[in-house]
């Protein structure tokens, strides 16, 4: 495959996904739960502008729409949502450094190249390159379960939960040229809804435990420790 | 044996080598003699050694013989081919460098309680061991040279075994070079299977399933990584070398450890042969492991030797790394890229063998100047030894890999080959290689750390010890043997092109391919794959620095202000610093310790005492030894417990147990 | 490689390599001049680092008397090695004779050498502070190093060479193309630039600040001529990254023909991007405040996973099958 063939708006793709790649890679580093967020907002701006690009390269109408659902979700109202949560639960200053970081994110590089070795087989697309996008929209999947993995704060945790269904977004759109607009609005709600319901919920563990830390969580278990 | 070959010099080489063991034995009631013959006995054989090596590099000629003594069915084959001839000339080359600077450095023993006949004895079989594993051409001489080898080094470990430490030093490498030895065993055996016979020859010929062949494979890479020093089976390396002698450490690192490589190729490449790719990722993720560890390890030691001897499982990792590219790629069918990794690691293992003789015979000098092994104790070296002093610096650039010196070159073509990935098919492999790359770069900048470290504590700055303020200056001898071995450096460093030539006929033999192409271009130029790849004009840069060099002192020191006025060391203004003001060996690699305290076992506390001064306590300590090795001792501590209850005490039980041995052996060979 | 060996071409490089030296000065200056600025200050005129460097060399040197030979010979060898290193990057004109006598791994090499040689000086004096200076010195650039290299060798592998020219070459060739991998290519080596620097975020190169001090430290000692090929070195440094990093990642204006004409076009374009590199330089510095030491292992682990998606997203993205 020549990169030199494509055109540069298909370049740009390339260049948005490794970019959202970056920003999981950032995402999981990142010891500030404010800073978190915009990071995530940026990841979800590519993810809409990309959106747009496929949706102007493949003459997909509805994919216009997808991208800017993508931008007024996850740019802007999901962080919004998210922003008042940890201002609400004070933790607007709280910093979590990761134990053994070097290590994590050597996880995450090796889960990069894992999923490489996961798509290699997958040889009848009619394009490779969309193959290889799907490969990093996976490993995107992946860094944001290592990210709720490595994590012990719940708000970071949902962070990483967020990333993910920004990776498989991706792949959809990246290699089917985007769901259903139906299934694409469905999730879309889900998430929403995954959203304001993770904001209740922790108000509730807060108020009950007096901790959003998930390794006290484990006191809850039915035996005594 | 009627023509003169070079076999016939290395036979002579080893008989000298026995001679001089044989006359240590007079050195009980004549301890002169161990300077007056037993040593230049030893130089003589590592001449005659030296000079059969390079001819055979030169000419290429294969010659073979056949030894007339042993059993009758058990013939002692020798051979000299092109990849023995190296490492016949390494060995050669290094004990006749150390025959110039044994005889000053022994003599200290000969007025002590420690045994010249051991010595001198022991270091003789050693030579010979290793000089009859690179000549042996069959399995059951391999095998009795290296037994012999290993043997003589263990009572060379214990030369001085008044000290607790040594002892335990010398039994653990004595266990470990005989599990080591057990699975090469394990490995020629099954060579041997299915090759019907025990002379290379007939394991040549053999052809091994692919199972097996792999687990031939595994079995010598256990074995000689053994001996090796790789992770991690490297325990036993930074106890036992640095406890030696130092020119017994300098033949150890410098030599030892490469007749082990040797071994692996041999075994590999060359009685395997159809080395797969798989085998490569093992020797490349085995390889740059050791080389990180090994010199995170060297970072933290206090001990000058100690240091040393983790240097070496450094680049003991880096040559592997250059053996597994090469298997990468010969496995891939990339035959023209696997034998410049295969150069490099053989490039490498050489300029190994020089640099880590020269620092350990420097830190010998050292040490037999000021009797200490603590870098903390030293300082101010350099201005009291400035020779060795200066040679020290040369061998730190050397092993730093800084150009223009050599080990830069071998890292170099390292890097050259693993850069040439993009060829290879799967994308897994291609990412895997730029990555050892990556960790061969870290290892190299944390190695320039590590001797900056080593060589600013000890020979610069203040002296930290009444030790270190009395030192003098070594005598003749053993200046001119730090001398060679530096030039040696220096040369193998800007000449890299004629040591290639001369280098080349080894992958013509081992993979029917040669380096023409990185000398194409004449003397001047390095190419390894091509011109427009990559190039490297070592002579011509070195010429280049020096010019600038002297242009820059030749315009600086015209004029008036050539004058340079001596006084005290401004230090921001805070007045005269004393010794102990200065950053030690712990606080220097206090940073690192602490970027890298994950994979170090510390032991960190601050106590104070009754008068309220504190006192901090520092031990780093190899994880491995908790993860792996207490482990393994306990789990033989629980079997041969198990064991035990088999004793009795009662002879005609004993007895039984032999008989039932006695029958299910019948039984198994009816 | 023989029809290389041109006189007027060797005369050429030669005169590269003394631009090279002689316009360092000028780099830092605009840096400085810019930073000032942008404090509200008038700052110093641009060439006040050559009237420092003229007065440093007329000054007696003054040794410390705990001094070794070592420590006389450090700055020629610091100087030399810098300057070798500088002679293999082509600044005006794609292909020079200098090029090809090294590639990019040996100037990464010939820099380990000057600041091996940076910091044994650093220590030699036997003050506390030589010592914290080298020892603070060795870990950024151990760190710093894989990094580089890492994301050299993501240029490498797509330009299939490691020799500077070619892979310049390469990108001449291939056109404008946005490549992921060069971008992070990019940013990792503009971080590493600044660590290897000493700029702010990792050192101070204004500071005389004990405790802060990592370059500084080590040369705190040395004075007149010494100290002025010292401070001459850390100006060639900077502008060795500077044009290393503005003539791969935008090669265009660099002369392809070794003709007067091109020359003076690859001269304007090469200023012109130093000029902006150097103000984005005294821009970020402006805005970032200097570091902790131990908080800059994280910030050479992002350079060093910068140059690790580079290699990755060239492996994936760009070449895979």
């Amino acid at each position: 495959m020549n990169l030199a063939q494509l055109g540069l708006l298909e370049q740009s793709i390339f260049v948005l996904v490794a970019l959202a790649l970056f920003l999981s890679f950032v995402l999981l580093s990142q010891a500030r739960l404010t800073t978190m967020i915009h990071v995530f907002a940026w990841q979800g701006f590519l993810l809409a502008l990309l959106t747009a690009i496929v949706a102007a390269l493949g003459d997909n109408p509805h994919l216009y729409i997808s991208a800017l659902l993508t931008f007024l979700l996850k740019v802007l109202l999901i962080p919004a949502m998210l922003h008042r949560l940890i201002r609400r639960l004070e933790l607007e200053r709280h910093q979590e450094r990761l134990q053994k970081q070097a290590l994590v994110m050597m996880a995450g590089a090796a889960l990069v190249i894992f999923s490489y070795w996961v798509v290699l087989p997958i040889t009848h697309m009619e394009l490779a390159h969309i193959r290889n996008v799907v490969s990093l929209s996976l490993a995107i999947v992946q860094l944001g379960m290592l990210l709720m993995v490595a994590r012990r704060q719940v708000v970071a945790q949902v962070i990483g939960f967020m990333s993910m269904e920004n990776g498989l977004f991706l792949a959809a759109v990246a290699a089917t040229a985007g769901m259903p607009l139906v299934v694409e609005l469905g999730i879309a709600f889900d998430v929403l809804v995954a959203a304001v319901l993770f904001g209740v919920f922790f108000f509730h563990i807060r108020d009950s435990i007096d901790t959003l830390d998930v390794d006290q969580l484990t006191r809850l278990s039915e035996e005594e420790r | 044996m009627t023509d003169f070959s070079p076999l016939l010099l290395a036979e002579l080489a080893i008989l000298a080598v026995l001679l001089s063991a044989l006359s240590a034995l007079a050195t009980r009631h004549l301890p002169a003699l161990m300077r007056q013959l037993v040593i230049p006995l030893m130089g003589f054989s590592g001449l005659l050694a030296l000079l059969a090596g390079v001819w055979t590099l030169g000419t290429g000629q294969n010659s073979t013989a056949i030894l007339p003594i042993g059993l009758p069915w058990l013939p002692w084959q020798l051979h000299l081919d092109a990849l023995a001839g190296l490492f016949l000339s390494l060995v050669g080359g290094i004990t006749f460098i150390v025959s110039f600077y044994a005889p000053a450095y022994v003599r200290e023993f000969e007025h002590g309680n420690d045994s010249l006949p051991a010595l001198g004895g022991f270091t003789g079989l050693f030579i010979a061991g290793m000089q009859m594993v690179i000549l042996s051409d069959g399995a059951f001489v391999f095998m009795v040279s290296w037994e012999l080898m290993s043997l003589s080094s263990y009572f060379l470990v214990t030369f001085q075994h008044e000290k607790a430490a040594n002892r335990r030093a010398g039994f653990l490498y004595l266990l470990m070079a005989h599990i080591g030895g057990l699975s090469i065993l394990l490995g020629y055996a099954l060579l041997a299977a299915y090759g019907h016979g025990l002379s290379f020859e007939a394991m040549r010929a053999a052809s091994l399933p692919e199972g097996w062949a792999t687990l031939a494979f595994l079995l010598a890479l256990f074995g000689f990584g053994m001996k090796a020093g790789l992770l991690p089976v490297h325990v036993w390396l930074p106890e036992a070398h640095p406890v030696a002698p130092s020119h017994i450490s300098a033949l150890m690192s410098g030599v030892m450890l490469k007749v082990a490589v040797y071994g692996l190729i041999r075994f590999t490449w060359d009685l395997l042969g159809d080395v797969h790719w798989q085998w490569g990722v093992t020797l490349l993720i085995v390889g740059s492991l050791s080389a990180i560890m090994g010199v995170l390890y060297a970072m933290m030691q206090q001990n000058m030797k100690r240091l040393l001897a983790y240097s070496s499982v450094e680049n003991i990792g880096i040559i592997f790394i250059g053996l597994g590219l090469s298997a990468i790629f010969s496995g891939t069918g990339h035959p023209a890229l696997a034998v410049i990794g295969l150069v490099a690691a053989l490039y490498h293992a050489l300029n190994h063998a020089m640099f880590k003789s020269l620092m350990f015979l420097a830190a010998g000098a050292v040490l037999h100047s000021t009797r200490e092994h603590d870098l903390d104790q030293m300082g101010g070296l350099l201005r009291r030894m400035p020779w060795t002093g200066l040679f020290f610096l040369l061998g730190c650039i050397s092993i730093a890999a800084l150009p223009p010196f050599n080990g830069f070159v071998s890292e170099w073509l390292t890097f050259q080959t693993s850069l040439q990935a993009w060829a290879l098919d799967s994308g897994i492999l291609r990412t895997l290689l730029p990555i050892a790359a990556a960790v061969l770069a870290l290892t190299g900048a944390i190695a320039a750390a590590t001797f900056v470290k080593l060589y600013g504590i000890a020979f610069l700055g203040r002296a930290r010890s009444r030790r270190a303020r009395r030192a003098r200056e070594v005598s003749l001898g053993m200046r001119s043997a730090l001398a060679m071995l530096a030039i040696v450096c220096l040369l193998l460093g800007i000449l890299p092109t004629l040591v290639i030539d001369t280098l080349n006929s080894i992958p013509q033999q081992l993979l029917g391919k040669g380096l023409e192409q990185a000398t194409a271009h004449g003397w001047l130029w390095l190419t390894p794959v091509s011109a427009e790849t990559a190039s490297y004009s070592a002579p011509l840069v070195f010429i280049g620095a020096l010019l600038t060099w002297w242009l820059a002192q030749f315009l600086l020191r015209r004029g008036s202000v050539r004058k340079v006025r001596y006084g005290d060391p401004c230090d921001c203004g805070f007045g005269t610093p004393n010794a102990r003001m200065q950053y030690t060996s712990v606080a220097f690699a206090q940073p690192m310790r602490r970027v890298f305290a994950d994979l170090f076992r510390l032991r960190e506390e601050v106590t104070r005492d009754e008068q309220g001064r504190e006192r901090h306590q520092l031990q780093v300590e190899d994880p491995l030894w908790d993860w792996l090795y207490l482990p393994l001792a306990r789990a033989v501590n629980a079997l041969s417990k198990l064991v035990s209850r088999l004793q009795s005490g009662n002879v005609r039980i004993y007895l039984g147990w032999s008989l039932a041995t006695l029958v299910v052996l019948l039984w198994l060979i009816s | 490689m023989a029809d290389l060996l041109n006189p007027v071409d060797w005369l050429l490089a030669l005169l590269q390599v003394l631009l090279f030296a002689l316009a360092a000065p000028l780099l830092a200056a605009w840096v400085k001049r810019i930073k000032s600025r942008l404090q509200n200050r008038r700052g110093p005129s641009l060439l006040q680092p050559y009237r420092d460097l003229r007065k440093l060399f007329r000054k007696e040197a003054r040794v410390a008397n705990s001094a070794s030979p070592l420590f006389r010979a450090a700055p020629y060898v610091v100087f030399s090695a810098t300057l070798i290193a500088a002679s293999t990057v082509p600044l005006l004109a794609v292909h020079l004779p200098t090029a090809i006598l090294a590639d990019v791994i040996v100037l990464v090499g010939f820099l380990a050498l000057a600041r091996f040689f940076l910091a044994l000086a650093g220590m030699d004096v036997g003050s506390a502070f030589g010592g914290m200076g080298a020892s603070r010195e060795m870990l950024i650039s151990a760190l710093a190093e894989p990094a580089m290299l890492m994301a050299i060798f993501t240029l490498t592998m797509s330009a299939h060479s490691t020799n500077l020219s070619s892979v310049i070459q390469h990108v001449l060739d291939s056109g404008l193309l946005l490549r992921p991998s060069f971008l992070f290519a990019l940013l990792a080596l503009l971080l590493v630039a600044v660590a290897e620097t000493g700029r702010i975020p990792i050192d101070n190169p204004a500071t005389h600040l004990e405790l802060t001090m990592v370059h500084e430290a080590m040369i705190l000692e040395y004075s007149g001529r010494h100290l002025a090929l010292m401070e001459w070195a850390a100006q060639i440094k900077l502008l060795l990254y500077g044009v290393l990093i503005s003539n791969i990642f935008l090669p265009w204006g660099m002369a392809q023909q070794l003709e007067p004409l091109p020359l003076l076009i690859g001269l304007a374009a090469i200023a012109g991007k130093l000029m902006l590199l150097g103000v984005v330089l005294a821009v970020s510095e402006t805005l970032v405040a200097k570091m902790r030491l131990f908080r800059v292992p994280a910030y050479l682990n992002l350079a060093f996973l910068l140059g690790l998606l580079g290699m990755l997203s060239h492996v994936i993205l760009e070449v895979g099958v």
